[in-house]
């Protein structure tokens, strides 16, 4: 069954997020400018770009979280702006601020989402054990989330996320004050979703993390100045890593970061 | 889908550190302590007597003051200018002076003067303190007259009519069965209306109402679990109110619980309508909390609950005619004294139903704005 889909995917690559001329203005400030990309399932997706280069505003429209200005959008085969119902039961999200609840268990936590998305009560039931086992989490289990050391918090977050096999799971910032050994092991759960056909779009300030990506895309007021492979990104800007080629196109920003 | 949102919001409910207690002592203490508080009635006044007669009738009169049990005498002044330092220092709120020959006036010329003077800074103590004390001066002179009659001295001179009045509704004008009704209004309109918004403007602070917003919950199913919880809470409330009234003041309602629970049902949806307009406008705790802050004060003083609307100024009775707690309060207190069933209170059915459907047509539009 997986190498089928996975024959699939070679022989006729399927676009999970279509994005064309897409533009957000607040007032007079445009702070997404006619942007335009695809990414294929399956894919790890770097979403890069300084502080207030529009990420987290274009993430949001794909989200079905805030309306285009102008331009057309689809995630997962449905229209960000028409069918923004049909886009949410098909994608996870974890935003930059830890979202899940901290007043409820971890097993409530994962129930409560589960849920929400239609599981049933069996079903939740399973996974749950299977999820808090491969997480090592069996201890934590009935612990308040408030009480979670914040990569264990990230790493639930990330695992409620994807919990419901939605096609792609929008991260921003997921590592943000995580320690290099959990950011690792964060890593290695989204190369794990990613293996299970997960489309991964992860916006993120660690450049070694961009490394880790399919492909990256970077941001530069509004717009997105470099898209490839990290690979051919350092090829075309002669640089000896990602960070470097950040850098460059960085200086480049006349907009001020927040 | 809405299973699991009811299931979370009563598990967050019963561990916060505050909301149990609040919902469990609220109506505890409002119910328990402000009838007691909130009184009318207005005992224990401090006199001070200026007695320049010194005869029989005017001890007389000042042991009939004192024992009307309204009064309790602090201080015998020589002189007026002194009774008023009393007052000037607070010992005493009223004074009565009786004047020279006032047992002799009253023989000679059957009629005498007594002055009665009040600590107005307190307006209703004031009025009300010279009010009694003029009932017992009256009451006084027709007692001379009636002793008089029976020793032969004098002929009544002047023919006396006793008015008798009938209190209808609340024969011993115990103001605890009038302020019960309203304070369980006032409790309803918390429990249902100010945490519920209290509560989604948390969600919107903690960023987890921008999580849920991602998933595929409507957002009006998200809304509808807060409500939903909070007015089972709400009927919980009242009900518990209903039997404080019943085990510790004895006050069961004349009218139908069945028409109470109907007013409340629609109250209920009237004030959280109200609630949700402020989380709408409110992002952070603080902004809803002086919003709630202002609305209950104005929401308390226009209501009726402490001063009749009818003895308020024209422009004020304006007000309060926009103040959905006022016509509540008039409901709890229709049904509980005098019995009144839904017909009776067509005029405040209409007024509620109006008020909830501009409140929550309101709610979903400023809703939908703020996406």
């Amino acid at each position: 069954m997986e190498n089928l889909q996975h024959n699939e995917t070679i022989t006729q690559p399927k676009k999970v997020i279509e994005v064309n001329q897409l533009v957000k203005r607040f007032g007079h400030f445009t702070a997404v400018d006619h942007l335009s990309f695809e990414v294929e399932k399956g894919e790890i997706f770097g979403f890069l770009g300084a502080n207030g280069a529009g990420k987290t505003t274009a993430m949001r429209m794909l989200c079905g979280l805030s309306k285009p200005t102008e331009g057309k959008g689809k995630v997962a085969g449905f229209d960000i702006e028409h069918q923004s119902e049909q886009v949410k039961k098909n994608i996870g999200y974890m935003s930059q601020k830890f979202s899940l609840y901290n007043d409820l268990k971890v097993w409530e936590n994962i129930r409560l989402f589960a849920g929400i998305y239609g599981m049933n009560d069996n079903d939740i039931k399973e996974k749950t054990a299977l999820l808090l086992e491969q997480l090592h989490f069996e201890k934590e289990r009935n612990v308040l989330v408030k009480s979670l050391p914040l990569g264990m918090k990230q790493k639930l977050a990330f695992s409620v996320a994807i919990f419901h096999t939605p096609e792609v799971v929008f991260l921003d910032e997921p590592t943000g004050g995580v320690d290099p050994t959990t950011r690792r092991q964060f890593w290695e759960l989204i190369y794990e979703a990613a293996e299970k056909g997960i489309t991964v779009f992860v916006t993120t300030h660690y450049m070694d993390e961009a490394e880790y990506c399919n492909r990256v895309s970077i941001m530069v007021d509004g717009r997105i100045e470099a898209l490839d492979s990290p690979h051919n990104l350092k090829t075309a800007f002669e640089a000896q890593n990602m960070d470097e080629v950040f850098q460059q196109l960085a200086r480049k920003a006349t907009r001020k970061a927040d | 889908m809405i299973k699991y949102l009811i299931e979370k919001e009563f598990k967050q409910i019963s561990r916060n550190p505050f909301l149990p207690r609040l919902i469990m002592f609220y109506p505890l203490v409002v119910l328990l302590i402000f009838p007691w508080a909130a009184t009318y009635e207005i005992r224990n006044i401090n006199l001070c007597v200026v007695d320049n007669d010194h005869t029989t009738y005017s001890q007389q009169l000042t042991e009939k003051t004192v024992s009307s049990g309204y009064f309790k005498l602090t201080a015998f002044e020589p002189t007026y200018q002194q009774a008023m330092q009393q007052i000037a220092s607070k010992r005493a709120n009223v004074i009565l002076e009786i004047p020279p020959h006032f047992e002799r006036d009253l023989i000679n010329r059957q009629s005498a003067n007594v002055l009665i003077a009040s600590n107005a800074v307190n307006g209703t103590v004031g009025g009300l303190s010279s009010e009694y004390m003029a009932d017992i001066v009256t009451d006084f002179s027709s007692q001379i007259r009636h002793e008089w009659v029976q020793a032969g001295k004098e002929p009544p001179a002047v023919p006396t009519i006793d008015v008798v009045s009938q209190n209808r509704f609340n024969p011993f004008l115990n103001y605890k069965l009038f302020m019960i009704p309203a304070m369980m209004a006032l409790v309803l309109t918390i429990m249902t209306g100010f945490l519920p918004a209290l509560n989604i403007v948390s969600e919107k602070e903690a960023g987890t109402m921008e999580q849920i917003n991602v998933t595929p919950v409507p957002k009006f199913t998200f809304i509808f679990s807060k409500l939903l919880s909070y007015w089972l809470i709400g009927f919980f409330v009242i009900s518990v109110s209903f039997l404080i009234a019943w085990i510790v003041y004895g006050f069961v309602p004349v009218g139908h619980l069945s028409t109470m629970y109907a007013y409340a049902g629609i109250y209920i949806l009237t004030v959280s309508g109200m609630g949700l307009v402020i989380s709408n406008y409110s992002d952070t705790m603080q902004q809803a909390l002086f919003v709630i802050f202002f609305f209950m004060i104005v929401l308390i003083l226009l209501s009726g609950l402490f001063t009749p609307v009818n003895s308020m100024p024209e422009w004020a009775q304006w007000i309060a005619a926009f103040n959905p707690l006022k016509y509540f309060i008039q409901v709890m207190r229709s049904i509980y004294m005098k019995g009144s069933g839904f017909v009776d209170l067509i005029p405040q059915f209409f007024a509620l139903v109006g008020f909830a459907v501009f409140f929550n047509l309101w709610a979903v539009i400023s809703y939908r704005k703020s996406n």
